[in-house]
C-alpha cells in the first residue's frame, strides 16, 4: 500500500501544481522514476535497472522511426532526450550516495556502464534517424524486435536460456537460471503501445509528436503495470489540453481510486484465499467446493484487474487525463461478444484493430472467397489464442484463447440462428427477461469454465478439474 | 440548469469536507470506542466454522496458510469457536474427552486422520451408559504446561467427561512456560490462572504484552481483527480440502547421534531441581478440571542408538535429566493420587517423525490404542 500511496501523493502533487508545458515535464519524470522504483529486483545482477532503461530505450527507438525526418533535431525533442539521459544518470549515481541510495531495488551499475548504455542508446537513435526514419523495413524491423522479446519473456524456456545468457555475461551462475529471472516490469503494456504506434505509422495514422510526449505515452505511470492501454492519438490531446483541475475531477478520481483500492486489496485479495489454484485444484475433496473456488477464482481475477484499472483510471483523473474504460460489469452481460465487449476492452479492440480486422479482411480480399462462417471462425479462433499466448507462451493459454474462440464463434452461429426468432422474444418481456438471466448464467459459467485453462498450468490437470467440476472422476 | 463550473468546485468542496469531517469523526469515535469495549473476546466468537463449515478437527495453527489453509493466531475465543468441540450442544451418548498437550498431540505432520484424537476415536470405544468416546484433540504446538492449562481452562465449558492431559519433560522448566506466543497474547487470562492458582510464574513477566490505549484502539488491534477474518476464509479451503497443515516434501529425522553436553535447559547433573519444573501447573489443572477425571499421560520420546546416546536419549533430553523426571512424575502422581501414564518408551524410534516427540502415524495409533484402554479402565471397578 505505501508504494500506492506515495504514488497518489505524486499525482496530486502534479495534478494541483504544475500548468501548461512543466505539467508535461513533470509527468515524463515521475513516469521515469517510477518505472525505475517498481521494477522489481531479479536475481540477475543489476538487471533491475537495466530493463527499465531498456523500455526508455525502445520508446526513444519507436518515437525516432515513427517520426518526422529531422525532428530528432528539433530543440524539445533534443531537450527531452537529455532529460531522460540525465535521469537515467542521475538514478545510476545514486548508488554512490549511500544514504539515499537507491530508487531501483538494488544497487545500480558502476556509472561508467550507464554512460556506455546511454552512448549505445544515442547512437541507436542517430542512425535510425538518418536511416531507419519511416521506413517500412525498419518499422517492422522494431516491431518484430519488441515481438521477440515478447515471446522470450513469455516463454518459460526461453526466459531460462535468456537468463542464464544474462547469467554468464554477469559472472553469475548459469545452472540457477530460471524462466522467473527476467521479471520485466510493464513491458507487455510497453509492447501494446509501441506495436500500435508501429503499426499506425505503418497505415500513416500516426500524428507527429514529440519525443517527450511519445514516451509519456509508453510509460505513463497510472498504467505502466496492468494498463489499459490507451490510443496515443487521443493520450496526447489529453495531455496537452486537460480538463482542469477541480474538486468535482478529485472527487471523481478520488471515487475510482478509492473503489480500485477495495476491488483490488479487500475484495481480490480476500478472495485469492479460496480462489482455485494449481494446488488446491488436486485437494478438493468434493463438486460443490470445486465450483465455489472456481466462482472465488472468477470473482478474484476481476476484483484484481479491474481493481488495477480504477486506480490507473482515478489517477488520470486527478492528472486530467481520461484513461480509457477496461471493464464495465463483465460478468453481467448476456453472451460472449458482449463479454468480451466489457473485459479487458482494450486489449479485445487492439487485437480486433491490428489482427482480427486486418485478417478477416485479407481473408475477404481473396479472389477464391471463403464461406463467410468460416472466416470469422479463422478471425476468432486465431485473435483469441493469440490473446492466450499474450499471457504466457504455454498450451493452457492456447487451450484458454481457442475456449474463448470457439465460444464466440458458437454464439455468432447460433446469433444468426435465431435471428428470426428474436423479434418474437422481444414482444414478451417476461420471455425476454428470462432468456436474459439465462444468456448471463450461461456466459458466466462460460467464462468461469475457461479459466479452468487459465488458472491451473497443466493441460491434463485442468482436464481432470473440467471433469472433477461435473462429477467425473 | 447550467451551474457555472465554479459552482460545481464549490459543492465538490463543501461535499468534500463534509466527507473528510465525517469519516475523521467516525474514524476517531470508533477507535475510542473499541478500546474501552474491547470486543474482540465476542467477535472471536462470531464464525462460520461450525455453521457454514465444519468444525476444524484441531486448533488453527501453521506458518504456511497458503499451503496449509490454516494460521496461527491470538485469540482463543476465535480458536475455539472454530473447533469442532464448539459445534453445539453435547450429545446425550457421547462420553467427550479431551486431549490436551503440545505439537505431538495437535498432530505435527499427521494428516486429520491419522491424529491420536482421530486414531483413538477410530478405535470405537464404549464406556459407561453404552455412551460413545468422542475424543477432541485441543493439543497446541508449544512447549508448556501453562499454555495447556490456559487452554484447559476454558475447555471446561464444554463439558468433557474425561481429560488427557499428554506432557513431557520439555514443557516443565519454570523459564519455558510464559513463551508460548498464545499465552503472551492473552495475558489477563493468564495472569488470572497465576493468581487464582497460585502458580510460582511471574504475574509482571516482561514476555506478557503490554496493553495499552492505542493498541486497544482499532488500528492498534487490527492485525487480530485480519487474522480472525482471514481464519473464516480459510474455513472454505479446509471444508473444500480437508487440508490443515502444509507437509512438507521432506523433513530431517530426529537427531541420532547427539551431543556429549549433559546440561538441562541451564541445569547441570547430578539432580534436577523439582523448583525449576512447574509439577504445581499439574496440579492447577487438577484443581480446574474439579470432578472430571483427568490422566496424566509421560508421552512417548524418541530413543537415540547412536554416538553418545548411553549419556542422552535424544536431542532434548541428557538421561539423568529425563530419568528423574521420570520419578519426579511419578511420585507427584503418587502423592496426589492421580491417574498417571508413563509411555515414555512405547513407541520404537523408526516410528518418529521430524523430532524426538512427533510420531508417525503407526508410533501415533500404538499411544492411541494405550490411551483407548486406559478411557475403558476408568470406569471399570
Amino acid at each position: 500500500m505505501l508504494p500506492l500511496i506515495i504514488i497518489i501523493g505524486l499525482t496530486l502533487v502534479i495534478g494541483l501544481l504544475t500548468h501548461s508545458r512543466w505539467r508535461s515535464w513533470s509527468l515524463l519524470v515521475a513516469s521515469i522514476l517510477v518505472i525505475y522504483w517498481l521494477q522489481p529486483s531479479t536475481p540477475i545482477r543489476h538487471l533491475d535497472f537495466w530493463l527499465p532503461t531498456a523500455c526508455l530505450g525502445l520508446s526513444i527507438f519507436g518515437w525516432v522511426i515513427t517520426s518526422q525526418r529531422d525532428a530528432i533535431f528539433a530543440r524539445t525533442n533534443v531537450l527531452a532526450e537529455v532529460v531522460i539521459f540525465a535521469l537515467v544518470l542521475l538514478l545510476g549515481a545514486m548508488r554512490y550516495l549511500d544514504p539515499i541510495c537507491c530508487l531501483t531495488p538494488t544497487r545500480p551499475p558502476e556509472l561508467g556502464q550507464i554512460f556506455i548504455a546511454v552512448a549505445i542508446i544515442s547512437a541507436c537513435s542517430f542512425f535510425l534517424s538518418r536511416f531507419g526514419q519511416g521506413r517500412v523495413g525498419w518499422l517492422y524491423g522494431l516491431s518484430i524486435l519488441i515481438l521477440g522479446f515478447f515471446v522470450i519473456l513469455k516463454s518459460e524456456p526461453l526466459a531460462r536460456l535468456a537468463s542464464m545468457g544474462l547469467r554468464s555475461i554477469n559472472a553469475q551462475s548459469v545452472s540457477l537460471a530460471t524462466g522467473l529471472d527476467i521479471r520485466w516490469l510493464g513491458f507487455s503494456y510497453v509492447a501494446f503501445r509501441l506495436l500500435h504506434t508501429l503499426r499506425d505509422r505503418l497505415s500513416g495514422r500516426l500524428p507527429g509528436m514529440t519525443l517527450q510526449e511519445y514516451v509519456i505515452y509508453v510509460i505513463f505511470y497510472p498504467a505502466f503495470t496492468a494498463g489499459p492501454i490507451d490510443r496515443i492519438q487521443r493520450f496526447v490531446v489529453d495531455l496537452h489540453q486537460p480538463e482542469k483541475f477541480s474538486a468535482e475531477r478529485a472527487l471523481q478520481g478520488g471515487r475510482r481510486i478509492l473503489m480500485g483500492i477495495f476491488s483490488k486489496f479487500v475484495l481480490a485479495d480476500g478472495l485469492a484465499l479460496l480462489a482455485l489454484n494449481s494446488i488446491n485444484a488436486d485437494q478438493v475433496i468434493s463438486t460443490g467446493w470445486l465450483w465455489i473456488m472456481l466462482y472465488a477464482y472468477a470473482m478474484r481475477i476481476y476484483f484484481d484487474f479491474s481493481g488495477y484499472t480504477n486506480i490507473a483510471i482515478g489517477l488520470g483523473h486527478l492528472l486530467g487525463i481520461q484513461l480509457p474504460e477496461n471493464f464495465e460489469r463483465p460478468y453481467l452481460k448476456t453472451n460472449l461478444t458482449l463479454f468480451w465487449n466489457s473485459w479487458h476492452m482494450t486489449l479485445a479492440n487492439w487485437f480486433r484493430a491490428y489482427f482480427f480486422n486486418p485478417l478477416t479482411r485479407a481473408l475477404r480480399s481473396r479472389p477464391k472467397s471463403l464461406p463467410f462462417p468460416f472466416i470469422i471462425f479463422i478471425g476468432q479462433l486465431s485473435t483469441f489464442i493469440l490473446i492466450g499466448l499474450w499471457h504466457g507462451i504455454s498450451w493452457n493459454f492456447a487451450i484458454w484463447g481457442a475456449w474463448h474462440g470457439l465460444g464466440l464463434f458458437i454464439h455468432n452461429r447460433w446469433s444468426e440462428l435465431m435471428r428470426s426468432k428474436s423479434l418474437s422474444i422481444e414482444a414478451h418481456p417476461r420471455l425476454k427477461g428470462l432468456v436474459s438471466v439465462m444468456g448471463v448464467v450461461i456466459t458466466f459459467n462460460y467464462v468461469s469454465l475457461g479459466w479452468v485453462w487459465f488458472v491451473l498450468s497443466k493441460p491434463d490437470q485442468s482436464w481432470k478439474t473440467l471433469l472433477k467440476l461435473f462429477g467425473v472422476g | 440548469m447550467n451551474i457555472p463550473v465554479s459552482e460545481v468546485d464549490i459543492q465538490a468542496v463543501r461535499f468534500w469536507k463534509r466527507v473528510i469531517i465525517k469519516g475523521i469523526s467516525l474514524f476517531l469515535l470508533v477507535n475510542l470506542l473499541f478500546a474501552p469495549v474491547n470486543p474482540l473476546p465476542m467477535l472471536g466468537k462470531i464464525s462460520a466454522y461450525n455453521r457454514i463449515f465444519p468444525g476444524r478437527v484441531r486448533f488453527p495453527y501453521g506458518e504456511k496458510p497458503d499451503l496449509a489453509y490454516n494460521m496461527s493466531l491470538y485469540s482463543l475465543q476465535a480458536m475455539f469457536a472454530s473447533h469442532e468441540l464448539a459445534a453445539g450442544k453435547k450429545p446425550n451418548d457421547e462420553y467427550r474427552v479431551l486431549l490436551v498437550g503440545d505439537s505431538s498431540v495437535w498432530g505435527y505432520l499427521l494428516k486429520p486422520d491419522n491424529t491420536l484424537a482421530a486414531n483413538i476415536n477410530a478405535l470405537s470405544l464404549k464406556v459407561v451408559e453404552n455412551k460413545t468416546v468422542r475424543v477432541y484433540n485441543l493439543g497446541y504446538p508449544t512447549m508448556s504446561l501453562a499454555k495447556d492449562l490456559l487452554i484447559l481452562s476454558d475447555a471446561m465449558l464444554y463439558q468433557p467427561d474425561l481429560i488427557i492431559w499428554l506432557v513431557t519433560l520439555e514443557s516443565f522448566p519454570i523459564e519455558r512456560q510464559l513463551d508460548s506466543p498464545i499465552l503472551q497474547n492473552n495475558p489477563s487470562s493468564m495472569q488470572d490462572l497465576i493468581r487464582h492458582y497460585s502458580l510460582n510464574l511471574d504475574l509482571n513477566d516482561p514476555r506478557f504484552s503490554k496493553g495499552n490505549f492505542l493498541n486497544d484502539t482499532l488500528i492498534g488491534q487490527r492485525r487480530a481483527l485480519a487474522d480472525n477474518l482471514r481464519l473464516q476464509l480459510y474455513g472454505v479451503m479446509w471444508a473444500a480440502t480437508g487440508v490443515d497443515q502444509y507437509y512438507p516434501p521432506s523433513y530431517d529425522p530426529p537427531q541420532e547421534d547427539l551431543d556429549s553436553n549433559v546440561t538441562f535447559q541451564g541445569m547441570q547433573p547430578p539432580e534436577l531441581d523439582a523448583k525449576d519444573l512447574a509439577l504445581n501447573v499439574l496440579s492447577a489443572g487438577s484443581l480446574i478440571v474439579g470432578k472430571v477425571p483427568i490422566i496424566y499421560v509421560n508421552e512417548p520420546i524418541y530413543i537415540s542408538h547412536g554416538q553418545n546416546s548411553e549419556v542422552r536419549y535424544n536431542f532434548f533430553y541428557p538421561r539423568w535429566a529425563y530419568d528423574q523426571y521420570r520419578q519426579l512424575f511419578k511420585q507427584t502422581c503418587q502423592q496426589n493420587a492421580w491417574r498417571c501414564l508413563d509411555e515414555w518408551n512405547l513407541v520404537p524410534a523408526d516410528e518418529f517423525t521430524n523430532s524426538a516427540i512427533h510420531m508417525s502415524p503407526l508410533g501415533t495409533q500404538m499411544l492411541a490404542t494405550e490411551l483407548g484402554e486406559a478411557i475403558i479402565s476408568i470406569h471399570q471397578p
